[in-house]
């Protein structure tokens, strides 16, 4: 259920069918491409600032943003290349760690206090030299081995960073990681916050739609279904996958250096293993065939994890079922829709295209499944 | 880096005149305790065409797998175009101008017949690991287009594969075979399952090859091999049992034994 190259036919189809539309032999200039619902969804996501609270803004939105965005990273490795990575929450975590051990932080006995424009390009590079090479390592096995790997490495990660005092400062990690001042702004102000990750979360959402019908996207659906006549056709199966992660990693480390700011701290428990299995609820709630469905995702499980809580109280059972409420919802998501609540959503506009007079179905996206 | 470039393309060149397009020497593979082929040893010179005939289970598709890399050999050497291959992988074969087709078509059923030829053309081109989507004077997706006009597909050029018919499906393996600049290609039973029309035309567009492609083709039907085909060997238990031109091959009381008596022919 959870690896979509499972029970699939082997000779599978990168596009899912959406080919036509996506497909880079399209002629049409890419404005017209754009669905009016983007432009709408667009611009309430622009005037929120104006309607929403603070509160929404930096817990609900600026949280949901930043894990869409490290759920997205592995959407694009499990969606477009078949490889479940249990690893994008760690690379996530080492990035808020290098920018806390480089930077500046309140442990100031560890802390290098190196400026920005030198500690955040460091954290980017060590974060994705460390998810090639779990890449590396991960793209020799396939299916569940890869989830055992990763999941391997990420429990490691958080072992090693919990027990080792002189650079990780083990239990209680680095509080006091703030954004620069940039531009005189205090990023951490919700409005401001709110902005930055949303144009984070924007700008990793629009490159990984647009490299999935890039030669190097195609290519990696094309692995993803068919490795040995890729490999007949001169691809170099092994490399691209590595590259796939890091890509991925790139992704999940803008995220982690967000996610670091937001809380303004890093600990082990921010990668521990509760965090790294949410990364994959949510790509999975909200849907692994296409880049949006991680935000989906990410919002769904930031408003449950938010208001489940009191609704629970408020209902008279104990908030530690929040995490109940979570799993259930995973089980329904992955029996009733195994794409997701984008599935789902594609069912329902399926039925509703549907003629109940002539009972014809309407010309679906995903007619040619 | 630009010396080591022009020493590779004289190496290649120098053995593009000389060497054999493809030598093997003792090559054989074992399922288990099944050897599929057998101390196999073949020449093919450059520009050759060359039929590969044989029963059911004879090893022909094994010994094309053997070739491209999709299974490594068990042991012997594989030489193309002069440099030794046996250890390269897949890729490195197919970058070297080799290509083959499938006997069961693999194709990309959910992308257009246009979709997966430029997927064949970026694959042995630089621009396979580009992050760039193609403009629309892209040279690849020109090649591509090209390509679906070779194989007489220009009307299903934006059909998605999965719609395609049969014929239609086999043709586009060829397409893909031809993508970049191939030296020499291994058709697996192109012919297989086509209608007589369909047959007469893939006959029409293997003539067609430019002459410096030779090529290997696994054909049971005797009729479209010998028309393509300068050079015969017939394949039998997984070795060679009889090489030689058509005439010699057809006339072969040997082989008319084996093949009469197989209901073939
Ligand atoms: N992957 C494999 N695993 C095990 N045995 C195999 C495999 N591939 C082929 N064989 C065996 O090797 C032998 C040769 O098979 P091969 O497919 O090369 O024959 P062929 O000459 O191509 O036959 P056909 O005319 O049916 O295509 C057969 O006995 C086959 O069962
Ligand atoms: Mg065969």
């Amino acid at each position: 259920m959870i690896d979509p190259t499972q029970g699939g036919p082997a000779q599978g189809n990168p596009g899912q069918g959406r080919a036509a539309a996506g497909s880079p032999t399209d002629q049409r200039s890419w404005i017209e491409r754009v669905p009016a619902g983007y432009w709408i969804l667009g611009l309430i996501l622009l005037i929120m600032p104006a309607v929403a609270g603070d509160f929404i803004l930096y817990q609900i939105f600026g949280w949901s943003f930043i894990l869409g965005i490290i759920a997205l990273s592995l959407m694009f490795l499990a969606g477009y290349g078949g490889m479940v990575s249990l690893v994008q929450m760690t690379v996530a975590g080492l990035a808020g760690y290098m920018l806390a051990i480089f930077g500046v932080s309140a442990i100031d006995t560890i802390s290098l206090g190196w400026p920005w424009y030198i500690t955040i390009p460091l954290a980017l590079i060590i974060a994705v030299a460390f998810g090639t090479l779990t890449g590396w390592l991960a793209v020799r096995t396939e299916g569940i081995y890869t989830i055992m790997i990763t999941l391997a490495i990420a429990s490691a990660f958080f072992y090693f960073t919990r027990q080792n005092y002189v650079i990780f400062n083990g239990f209680s990690g680095f509080n006091g990681v703030l954004p620069p001042n940039l531009f005189g702004v205090d990023w951490r102000a919700p409005a401001a916050f709110y902005y930055l990750t949303l144009f984070w979360a924007v700008l990793a959402y629009l490159v990984v739609l647009y490299i999935s019908r890039a030669p190097f996207g195609l290519a990696l659906q094309g692995v993803r279904d068919n490795p040995r006549r890729m490999a007949a056709l001169g691809f170099n199966v092994t490399a691209h996958r590595v590259a796939a992660y890091s890509l991925a990693a790139l992704l999940a480390a803008i995220g982690g250096i967000l996610l670091t700011w937001q809380s303004a701290q890093i600990s082990p428990g921010t990668a521990g293993i509760g965090p790294v299995i949410d990364i994959l609820v949510i790509a999975v709630i909200g849907g692994l065939r296409h880049p949006i469905g991680p935000f989906i995702g990410a919002f769904v499980f930031v408003l449950l994890r938010t208001f489940a809580l009191d609704a629970l109280i408020a209902v008279g059972l104990s908030g530690e079922r929040f995490q109940l409420l979570i799993g259930i919802g995973f089980l329904v998501i992955v029996f009733w829709s195994p794409d997701g609540l984008l599935g789902l959503w594609e069912k329902l506009k399926a039925a509703r295209r549907k003629d109940p007079l002539l009972d014809r179905g309407g010309e679906t996206p995903g007619g040619q499944r | 880096m630009s010396e080591q470039l022009s020493a590779s393309i004289t190496e290649r060149l120098g053995a593009t005149g000389t060497a054999n397009a493809l030598e093997l020497r003792g090559v054989s593979k074992f399922f288990g305790a099944l050897a599929a082929i057998e101390d196999i040893s073949m020449t093919v010179r450059p520009g050759e065409r060359r039929a590969v005939l044989g029963s059911n289970g004879a090893g022909k598709t094994t010994l094309f797998n053997c070739v491209t890399g999709d299974f490594p050999s068990s042991s012997g050497s594989i030489r193309f175009f002069g440099e030794d291959i046996t250890a390269f992988p897949p890729h490195e074969r197919i970058r070297r101008g080799l290509r083959r087709t499938y006997q069961i078509s693999l194709l990309f059923t959910g992308l257009s017949v246009r979709d997966n030829v430029y997927l064949a053309c970026t694959g042995v081109s630089r621009s396979r690991f580009s992050f760039l989507r193609p403009r629309r004077d892209d040279s690849l997706m020109a090649s591509a287009d090209n390509l679906v006009h070779v194989v007489h597909l220009d009307d299903a050029r934006d059909t998605i594969v999965s719609e395609l018919s049969y014929g239609q499906q086999r043709q586009l393996e060829i397409a893909m075979a031809l993508a970049g600049a191939p030296r020499f290609i291994l058709f697996d039973e192109p012919a297989a399952g086509l209608s007589p029309t369909e047959r007469s035309e893939l006959i029409e567009i293997l003539l067609g090859l430019p002459g410096h492609m030779g090529f290997i083709i696994i054909e049971h039907d005797m009729d479209v091999a010998l028309r393509v085909a300068q050079s015969v060997t017939m394949m039998h238990n997984g070795r060679v049992f009889k090489e030689g031109n058509p005439a010699e091959i057809e006339d072969d009381p040997e082989v008319q034994a084996l093949y009469l008596g197989d209901g073939h022919g």
